[in-house]
């Protein structure tokens, strides 16, 4: 789940990291007042999760805080697009920041490293564009540190990290606790991710977090309460939103071909299968372990309910779930749905012959492999 | 890079490996819905289910079997020398590190929706103690055909044979078990690592152990998107003797999109399924384009190392 760039930085000023100072507002009035507080000259930033946010015009700066405002109200209710994200989203919210006289820009942040299975603390000197980009260009310019959560992170070993990362000297006095208590945050929220870029250092020698993102890992939602009015607007799309309200695993594709299937690894190879085909997949769907009829039923109307869905694949292995109850609860579901696209329904594995024989009357296709199911759910759809 | 070579010394090598006829099991949730359907499902395929821990619950019976309120308790009474755990997700941590701590070798979580902090403690306390292999989570668990099924898989879909197999996912690999199956080619152990970013054992270590394993001639490995696991297990297939036929999930998987496993996830330009597929290939393995083509390499992987 990610957090906004408001709530990333409401979260590193509980653990004593400085932000620029600023206001969230939902309207031009709430941002005219928080411009005005901020004393005038501020950067206005749209509020949504998806990059290249400041390439789609979601980020201004300004001088007078009716401008800002003028500003702000144009922006909320606004759609933005990105490359990153070509289906946009809607601005909710805007950040009133203060602006700040930068002089140089670091990068730091901290993830999980799935070999070492520890955390890891990257900092560079670069900040300010994507770390990607820096890591293409010189690997070397990207200092890592490798946490043990149980021990947590010593002094002497962020400061190698600064040394390493070749920070200015005057500046790792400040970067020191700063960087301590961004573990710190890691670790007690639960964070998949934590990302500082720019880090700025400002005219006035200050170290300041001018940027904030952050991801809380769903898995620890039960113990984190004050995520949980997050968790509803964090999906990046409605389909997406709907699923999670559910209880449905469903990440949304935006292909012509609904996938439904049991385990996250058959979907997978569904979704592969299709696209080898020549199709294009509109969906992610695992109908999880021991799926009964209504529970089929909701998945069906849910991947239905994407307007560009012209074919359905339903992938299932038996075992033990046993295929002839599936084959029952997809045929209820289509009993309450009005289906007109073609559905392929291949079913193997335990009960997959009891299946294939209730299903033989419908107008549901059978298929044997999982390849042969893909290419005629493709062949049907396209036609 | 996990546990090495050396360190595997500390486990037994049984013919079939990690389980076999001599395994003992004791269920940590074994009173909860999903733990009781399965402990029944694991004693009719004649896993030596030993006894079941609940807190709260000790002195009952389940199934038939005595239920405890410890581990610490169930291993002095009943000896078993594998731990299979069920809890709910906020408690897998912790019934994992009191089977270690009761002493057992060897513990498979199945448990899915485990925190991603909770697995990194849990794997590096584990690792700094040094006598407990964790299988999991969020996997099927693990089963050497007719002798003893340790997970939540349908035991009759498999066949006792010469093929060892290692997999990210669980009903994937039914799928790849049911085509060997049926086309002949039964399996010494089937192996669930699971789905989840922080696994407790890697296809590397695996891997050394079908290398190790005398009854094993030819392996399957199914990965699929996230990490670089598989990388680091293509390291170990150039030097492997034994034939590997590998196939990779999520080959068209959009990068920065979490594909159902916790696991699964392109994140940058790490993770990839192409990557993965170089890698295998680059190391000698030979690798599926779909999963119906696994049998047929397999059984050619066979005929070739004879």
């Amino acid at each position: 789940m990610k957090l906004h760039e408001y709530q990333s930085k409401d979260l590193f000023s509980k653990f004593g990291v400085p932000v620029t100072p600023g206001e969230v507002a939902s309207d031009a009035e709430g941002a005219l007042r928080a411009a005005q507080a901020l004393g005038g000259k501020v950067v206005v930033k749209a509020q949504v999760l998806m990059g290249g946010r400041g390439k789609a015009g979601g980020v201004k700066l300004f001088d007078r805080p009716e401008d800002a405002a003028a500003f702000a109200g144009e922006l909320i209710g606004k759609r933005l697009t990105s490359v990153q994200n070509p289906t946009g989203m809607v601005v909710e919210k805007v950040l009133v920041a203060q602006q700040i006289e930068i002089a140089e820009e670091y990068y730091v942040s901290i993830l999980l490293d799935r070999a070492e299975q520890k955390l890891v603390v990257m900092c560079s000197k670069e900040g300010g564009m994507e770390i990607e980009e820096v890591a293409a260009r010189d690997p070397q310019a990207i200092a890592r540190l490798v946490v043990n959560p149980i021990w947590g992170v010593e002094d002497f070993e962020i400061r190698s990290l600064a040394r390493r990362a070749k920070l200015p000297t005057n500046v790792v006095r400040q970067f020191v606790p700063m960087v301590k208590s961004l573990v710190k945050a890691y670790i007690e929220s639960d964070a998949e991710l934590i990302e500082v870029n720019p880090f700025a250092l400002t005219t006035d020698g200050k170290l300041i977090a001018a940027d904030a993102k952050v991801s809380i890992d769903d898995n620890s939602q039960f113990r984190h309460p004050e995520f949980r009015e997050t968790a509803d607007d964090a999906a990046e799309n409605p389909l997406e939103a709907e699923a999670a309200r559910q209880g449905i695993a469903y990440v949304h594709l935006g292909g012509d071909i609904g996938i439904i299937g049991n385990g996250a690894g058959l979907v997978m190879c569904s979704i592969d299968e299709v696209s080898a085909a020549g199709g294009k997949p509109a969906n992610f769907l695992d109908v999880g372990g021991g799926a009964k009829a209504d529970r089929v039923e909701k998945c069906v109307r849910l991947v239905l309910s994407d307007p560009n869905v012209k074919g359905l694949l339903i992938n299932i292995f038996g075992g033990i779930t046993r295929g002839e109850e599936v084959a029952h609860g997809i045929l209820e579901a289509f009993e309450h749905l009005d289906v007109s696209i073609p559905v392929v329904a291949r079913i193997e594995g335990t009960g997959a012959q009891e299946a294939l024989n209730l299903l033989s009357g419908s107008k549901i296709v059978g298929a044997t492999t999982m390849q042969e199911a893909a290419q005629r759910i493709v062949a049907l759809a396209g036609a | 890079m996990g546990r090495s070579a050396t360190d595997l010394a500390r486990y037994p090598e049984p013919v079939a490996i990690l389980v076999d006829e001599n395994t003992r099991v004791v269920v940590s949730g074994m009173t909860g819905s999903e733990g009781t359907f399965h402990t029944r499902q694991m004693l009719e395929y004649g896993t030596k289910v030993v006894a079941g821990v609940t807190p709260g619950k000790g002195g009952t019976e389940h199934l038939g079997l005595p239920v405890f309120d410890s581990m610490e308790e169930a291993v002095t009474a009943t000896s078993p020398n594998a731990g299979l755990v069920f809890v709910p997700a906020p408690f897998a941590k912790d019934a994992v590190l009191e089977c270690a701590a009761a002493g057992l070798p060897f513990v498979t979580l199945i448990t899915e929706g485990i925190p991603i902090l909770d697995s990194v403690t849990m794997m590096n306390r584990l690792r700094s103690e040094g006598r407990t292999r964790l299988l999991g989570g969020n996997c099927a668990g693990i089963i050497s055909p007719s002798k003893c099924k340790m997970g939540i898989m349908p035991g009759h879909i498999f066949a006792e044979g010469p093929v060892g197999l290692v997999s990210r996912s669980g009903t994937l690999t039914y799928e790849i078990v049911w085509e060997l199956t049926r086309t002949g080619l039964g399996q010494t152990t089937c192996v669930g690592i699971g789905g989840d970013p922080v696994p407790g054992t890697r296809f590397l270590e695996v891997l050394e152990m079908f290398e190790a394993d005398p009854a094993t001639t030819s392996v399957v490995m199914v990965g699929e998107i996230g990490g670089t696991d598989e990388e680091a297990a293509a390291e170990f297939i150039k030097t492997m003797k034994k034939p590997v036929v590998g196939f990779i999930s999520g080959r068209t998987a959009p990068p920065g999109k979490r594909m159902g496993h916790a696991g699964a996830i392109v994140s940058g330009s790490k993770g990839t399924a192409q990557s993965k597929v170089d890698a295998l290939r680059e190391a000698g393995a030979t690798v599926a384009d779909t999963p119906s083509e696994i049998p047929k390499l397999v059984a050619a992987s066979l005929a070739a190392s004879v």
